[in-house]
């Protein structure tokens, strides 16, 4: 009998067993745990208070009161401030009309605004953030020239001139558009455009993209070699040009030749 | 003469002989009997007409082609070897690409001259096809084709269709991204013939597109073998005017049996020649200003690669246009596959182009006359030819827009969805309308030319009659103008023999007979043309004012 009280354990042991058990737990967890800074950045809930203000005012009857979507609008949940800061930025949004595509327009909001509502966006999931200038810094031209005839000159012409999609929609021509919003562009694929994420496209070859894009729409850098480049829209304009200024002119001359004859009488 | 001889020893110098250019047209007449070919063709008589010029143009296009494109053969290298490019152009430093394409960019930035020589090359070389398609339409409504005319027709079609084909292999050689991209339409264009369209293509690039092969054939093609074959089309049809004698629109003095103009030498000599250099400086001038196929921009060919607004040269437009708004029907049978997208298209491209190429058979097979024909028709007073032709027109030009649909859709903001369906539609219905509306417009102005005839001229004038009647005064036409308006022939329709004979019996009426009395029924019935005024009809109508 001795020996088997001996063994016996006492009512509370395992209990206690169980509290060191949890403690010892809690206290590695703690011990290793990434150390969180759980103060608030003031000056970001600021800007996210101040952009939800303009979200209700500009955003709201599309997207829905909490960026939930709606019949006329997508979701903004989780499409980060880098899609807030092309699709404001470029004045495509707040959309002036539904329809196959949202054109470029002229900004409506300042770029502080702009900065504001993408935080308030951002806060609603989390997405690709606005990049730093360093992320979009111009990179090579001709190997920026190789990527962007294999992926974007399909829809965007190899001179960035743009072109149709189905149904009404199109790819805009790419004149005058910031390295920053070619940038977003690639990373968010807005509207009909696909995404081009890092783990397809990293960013040096964005970066090269957005040296070739610069560069052949600046007429600068690239200057229309051997005379007016006609939108540089391929053969169809090339063919109105010379049968109007090419074949037109020559008839004209004939006309004007024929009219001077050597008359036989009169 | 009775000169003396101290007078021709002050002329030239030494008596009793020639002068230097006698005896140089001399010693060549007898080595080439240049005097008789001159003497009977130097004072050939030419009409004048604007529209006469147009086939000049062709021929000038034609040669500042050719010399052009010899200057381009000097520095262009038609090879697909890979080469690594280290030109002036930087914004393709480092790239690979094939000899072609860095030779075409050497002879675009760095041969003297050599860009202006390219954009000229290209720039007339589509105002050639341009000029021969407008040329071939002032033949067609003007009839000119009708007998003895016939070949000439043939040679200046197949001069049109070799231009089409050679202008489509240039476009081919610089092995920039739109020119491989045509010449990979060729191999699927190819590809889509049932049976024999794989071995053809496996010939035409020696393996597997691309291979190596197919820029150096179609260069051997496009400088050698067409151009040689145009040439020689070229005089023939320049040697059957000139043996046929040009035509002409009917006029006081121009009848079936003459010509009406001036001579050969010297004033279309000068005429001609100095048009040469109005047509050779208009192209320079435009290649100068606006650029043409910037092979540069459009980046190497690689077959991974493709860009928006890949459409070939006006010529070739139509085909894309087919090929653009044809559904992608394909069949599998048997383990073959039927590409219809693809073959359908083909085939009616070259139907669109065999219909053009043998009106002029069809037409006199159903007139059924067997004169020669110099004198011109006014389009007007040919209804049924004239229609034709213009629906004709309608279906090139409605797939010339469907080739384009990407431009129009984005110039225009339309849906390209749109401008396909469309273009599906009118391919069929646009050419009946518009056959039925100019027909009808050609009966008016033959109706229109009848008023001018026997009443005269509208002159606006208003008079007020005694008895307070409101007339226009009408002033008679010319006689000159008169005989132009009424110097056309109208044809009677062909009359099948009555169904039984004399003796009664049924009469055997071959189908072909039939079918040609209905046509030609068509052409000249009593629907088809308004019959000009007669000279009785004349007469009365003068009496009557």
């Amino acid at each position: 009998m001795e020996k088997l009280s001996a063994r016996r354990r006492h009512p509370l042991a395992a209990l206690v067993a169980l509290l060191i058990a949890l403690a010892a737990a809690g206290g590695l967890y703690a011990a290793f745990a990434p150390t969180q800074q759980a103060q608030a950045n003031p000056a970001q809930s600021l800007a996210i208070d101040q952009g939800k203000g303009l979200y209700d005012v500009g955003c709201a009857s599309c997207h829905g009161t909490s960026g939930q979507g709606s019949h006329n609008g997508p979701s903004l949940v989780g499409v980060g401030a880098a899609a807030v800061d092309f699709q404001v930025g470029t004045g495509r949004m707040p959309a002036q009309q539904p329809g196959a595509q949202v054109p470029k327009k002229r900004p409506v909001y300042t770029q502080p605004q702009i900065d504001q509502l993408a935080a308030y966006v951002a806060s609603l999931g989390p997405g690709p953030a606005i990049p730093n200038p360093s992320q979009y810094a111009p990179g090579d031209v001709a190997s920026g020239g190789q990527l962007f005839r294999t992926n974007c000159a399909q829809c965007h012409n190899f001179a960035g001139a743009g072109g149709a999609l189905s149904e009404g929609k199109f790819a805009p021509e790419l004149r005058n558009v910031s390295p920053k919003h070619i940038y977003e562009a690639m990373l968010t694929g807005p509207q009909n455009m696909p995404s081009f994420p890092d783990t397809t496209m990293p960013e040096p070859q964005k970066r090269d993209i957005i040296a070739f894009v610069t560069h052949v729409t600046n007429p600068s850098s690239n200057p229309s070699y051997g005379g007016l480049s006609l939108g540089s829209l391929g053969p169809v304009p090339e063919g109105l040009f010379g049968w109007i200024f090419g074949l037109g002119v020559l008839v004209a001359a004939s006309i004007w030749i024929a009219a001077r004859t050597a008359k036989a009488r009169k | 003469m009775s000169t003396t001889p101290s007078a021709q020893s002050a002329s030239t110098g030494r008596p009793g002989q020639p002068k230097a250019g006698e005896r140089l047209a001399d010693w060549a007449d007898g080595r080439l009997g240049i005097y008789a070919l001159a003497k009977s063709n130097l004072r050939k008589i030419f009409p004048d007409h604007w529209s006469f010029m147009l086939g000049e143009i062709c021929l000038y296009t034609f040669v500042i082609i050719i010399l052009t494109g010899i200057y381009l053969t000097l520095f262009f290298t038609p090879s697909m070897n890979e080469v690594v490019y280290h030109g002036s152009y930087t914004p393709l430093t480092n790239i690979r690409m094939s000899e072609a394409y860095k030779t075409t960019l050497d002879i675009s930035f760095d041969v003297r001259a050599g860009l202006l020589m390219r954009q000229i090359h290209h720039w007339s070389a589509i105002v050639f096809v341009a000029a021969m398609f407008v040329h071939m339409m002032r033949i067609l409504y003007t009839g000119a084709f009708r007998r003895p005319r016939e070949l000439n027709w043939l040679f200046g079609f197949l001069l049109l269709f070799l231009g089409q084909f050679d202008g489509f292999m240039g476009y081919s050689l610089p092995d920039d991204l739109l020119s491989g991209t045509g010449i990979r339409f060729l191999e699927g264009a190819v590809l889509s013939v049932p049976i024999v369209g794989t071995y053809l293509t496996m010939f035409i690039y020696g393996g597997q597109f691309p291979g190596m092969v197919i820029i150096p054939r179609l260069f051997t093609v496009h400088i050698l073998l067409i151009p040689g074959i145009m040439a020689g089309l070229v005089v023939a049809h320049l040697i059957l005017v000139f043996y046929h004698k040009h035509t002409q629109f009917a006029g006081p003095g121009r009848t079936e049996k003459n010509v009406v103009g001036m001579p050969l030498m010297p004033v279309y000599m000068a005429k001609a020649g100095g048009f040469f250099f109005v047509v050779f400086g208009a192209l320079a001038l435009i290649s100068a200003i606006a650029q043409v196929n910037p092979i540069w921009a459009y980046g190497p060919y690689r077959s991974d690669q493709v860009t928006t607004d890949a459409q070939p040269d006006w010529y070739m437009g139509f085909s894309e246009g087919l090929i653009r708004i044809m559904p992608g029907w394909e069949i599998h049978f048997l383990g073959h596959t039927l590409e219809l997208g693809v073959f359908i298209p083909l085939v009616v491209f070259i139907l669109v182009l065999v219909a053009i190429a043998v009106y002029p058979f069809v037409e006199s097979w159903i007139t059924g006359a067997k004169r020669e024909y110099h004198l011109l028709d006014r389009p007007r007073n040919a209804p049924v030819r004239t229609a034709l032709a213009t629906a004709w027109l309608a279906l090139y030009m409605v797939l010339l827009l469907g080739g384009g649909n990407d431009l129009v859709a984005t110039h225009f903001d339309l849906s390209i969805n749109a401008i396909t369906w469309f273009v599906r539609i009118a391919f069929f219905v646009l050419p009946v309308v518009v056959f039925i509306v100019v027909k009808r417009w050609c009966l008016g102005l033959q109706r229109r030319d009848r008023d001018k005839v026997l009443h005269g001229r509208e002159t606006g004038v208003i008079k007020r009659l005694p008895h307070g009647e409101y007339i226009e005064v009408h002033e008679r036409l010319p006689r000159e103008r008169l005989y132009e308006l009424t110097a056309h022939d109208q044809l009677e329709p062909l009359e099948l023999p009555p169904a039984v004979d004399d003796s009664g019996v049924e009469r055997k009426v071959k189908f072909t007979d039939k079918m040609r009395a209905k046509l030609s029924e068509a052409y000249y019935g009593e629907s088809s043309q308004i019959p000009k005024p007669t000279a009785e009809e004349l007469e009365e109508s003068t009496h009557h004012h």
